[in-house]
């Protein structure tokens, strides 16, 4: 089985991106699943259903998304092994544009829209910095001149990235994404694997349910803003 | 030459770009990138997200892309060809079609007849290994497939129907920030020169400091239109349809032509249609048929011509808060 995670920020696309491709990539006979990652609550998991993806659902609630992802990857892995598939996809919104659940040696995705403006790029993290394939969707509502400026930001936001326009409505553009998909390595295990990045650390009295706001509340790795000035 | 890493920033202005994306500011031009992020602390980097090894592979990469980009004298793309493949239902096309700098190709067909898929094919360069088995040669040759995934060699500019400017800029800001981004020599220059010719084929004249958001749909693909003519570095330009208010749509196409871009244009407006030289019908997912553009048709453009240029008074008069009485089937 090959594994792919694709991340980007919320509303950027990521589902609309995955079920075109997944269609290119059972035309070619691929069985493809998904495991979709999110916080409180999500709907996608029905869209896959509905086109007979088997898709596993996982909401992280209290706990910080990206520190869930990686506890439970290994075992999505397994589940996917499992179902017999040939493709796994895990989906996951970069929250805070500082985590990213790429992992080394494993096709990383990040889809990110043109619609977010062009200094979105360089406000997001490891999760596009460190991505091997940028997928830039919405082209279609925005001018020819955009979709260039922004493509160039991005270019200089992860230079050594594929980038690439993907139409989620039409589908254009995901039939030549199926086909890095399948160019990613067979895995049976990420054991002993490595994520790209490491997770935004966090041990602090509000990690632990802390509500009260005021110096006597705050322990553990707190930080403060320098007011100086 | 050495690595962009110990190279002088001084050496490499274009470097500060790379660094701003990570929210670094490069004060002191006479280090090298190697010697900058050596003096920053790690937890500082890992709060940036900066992972030194991707990072500095990262930074090659931008060196490298940038250092091509100011070498890469673009395409030369004189002809395109199309060698057919099949329809949805395996059919073939038995097509094999050239298209030429300066051409007007129409496209039509009704809606998911696979007027995308054709283009799509165009862009990715088929080699027979699309839905459609088509295959596509740049100047009569089999290009090479590595552009397919390049920026730079973007084959196909598209100016689509539905486009909206998302960013808040007046239309000078907004051309410039783009012809920054090619990297064009004068950018101010070739700014003034797109504000120039869109405001030819405008209707009505917007001025450079006018926002882009304000600009009406007429002045808005009159604007993209010469800012693809002299901006856009690929050279098959698509059209999706050029709705009939606020252009002046022969001089649009002629602006494309002269700007020596292989046009494409999915339209099913008469007057439009027959400015082609020729017109793909597609059908079921494939190319039907090839329709020369003949003399008979072309003398149906001028009375066509005519018409249209009646039915644009009657909107000058309904603008102007006149009233369309006696209208009757003599007008045609």
């Amino acid at each position: 089985m090959k594994f792919i995670t694709v991340s980007g920020p919320p509303s950027s696309g990521k589902t609309s991106v995955i079920l075109k491709t997944i269609d290119a990539l059972a035309s070619r006979g691929l069985k493809t699943g998904v495991v979709k990652f999110d916080c409180l609550t999500t709907d996608d998991d029905k869209l896959y259903e509905k086109k007979g993806v088997p898709v596993k659902k996982g909401l992280s609630g209290a706990l910080c998304p990206d520190h869930f992802f990686v506890s439970n990857v290994e075992e999505c892995v397994r589940w996917g092994t499992d179902k017999g598939l040939d493709i796994l996809i895990s989906e996951s919104a970069g929250l805070c544009n500082r985590c990213s659940p790429h992992i080394k040696d494993i096709t990383a995705v990040c889809v990110i829209d043109n619609l977010s403006g062009v200094n979105t790029p360089k406000k997001i993290g490891p999760m596009l910095k460190s991505a091997d394939i940028v997928i830039i969707t919405k082209g279609d509502i925005v001018s020819q001149a955009e979709r260039e400026v922004f493509a160039s930001r991005v270019k200089i936001a992860n230079p050594a990235a594929t980038i690439m326009n993907v139409n989620g409505i039409t589908g254009q553009g995901a039939y030549e994404l199926s086909r890095l998909f399948i160019s990613g390595d067979e895995i049976e295990t990420l054991k002993g694997r490595m994520l790209r990045f490491s997770m935004p650390s966090a041990l602090c009295s509000y990690c632990l349910g802390e509500r009260r706001i005021g110096d006597t509340y705050q322990m553990g790795n707190v930080r403060k803003m320098d007011m100086e000035e | 030459m050495k690595k962009a890493a110990d190279r002088k920033f001084s050496e490499q202005t274009y470097m500060t770009d790379f660094f701003e994306s990570f929210g670094l500011k490069i004060d002191n031009h006479e280090i090298t990138p190697a010697e900058y992020v050596r003096n920053i602390p790690e937890d500082k980097l890992e709060d940036l997200g900066i992972d030194p090894e991707n990072f500095f592979q990262s930074l090659e990469a931008f060196a490298a892309d940038f250092e091509a980009m100011m070498n890469d004298k673009g395409m030369d793309v004189n002809s395109l060809t199309v060698i057919g493949g099949h329809d949805k239902s395996g059919n073939p096309e038995n097509v094999e079609l050239t298209i030429s700098k300066g051409d007007i190709i129409c496209i039509v067909g009704p809606t998911g007849s696979g007027k995308s898929r054709l283009l799509a094919d165009i862009e990715w360069l088929a080699d027979g290994d699309t839905p459609t088995g088509r295959r596509i040669l740049i100047n009569g040759e089999k290009p090479d497939l590595s552009m397919r995934y390049s920026l730079e060699h973007k084959l196909v500019a598209q100016l689509s129907q539905n486009m909206n400017f998302v960013m808040d800029l007046t239309a000078e800001e907004f051309v410039m920030m783009h012809a920054e981004s090619r990297l064009v020599e004068n950018p101010a220059e070739k700014t003034a020169l797109i504000i120039e010719q869109a405001n030819m084929l405008a209707g009505e004249k917007f001025k450079p400091d006018t926002p882009v958001t304000s600009l009406s749909g007429g002045q808005s693909r009159a604007l993209m239109i010469a800012d693809t003519a002299f901006l856009s570095k690929s050279p098959v330009v698509l059209v999706d349809e050029i709705e009939n208010a606020g252009i002046d749509r022969k001089k649009a196409l002629e602006l494309l032509v002269k700007e020596e871009k292989l046009v494409l244009m999915a339209t099913h407006d008469p007057i439009l249609a027959l400015m082609g030289s020729k017109r793909i019908v597609i059908k079921n997912g494939g190319i039907n048929e090839i329709i020369e553009t003949t003399g008979e048709e072309r003398k149906s453009l001028e009375a066509l011509r005519k018409l249209d240029e009646k039915l644009l008074a009657m909107r000058n008069i309904l603008r102007t808060g006149g009233r369309l009485d006696n209208i009757d089937d003599t007008i045609i």
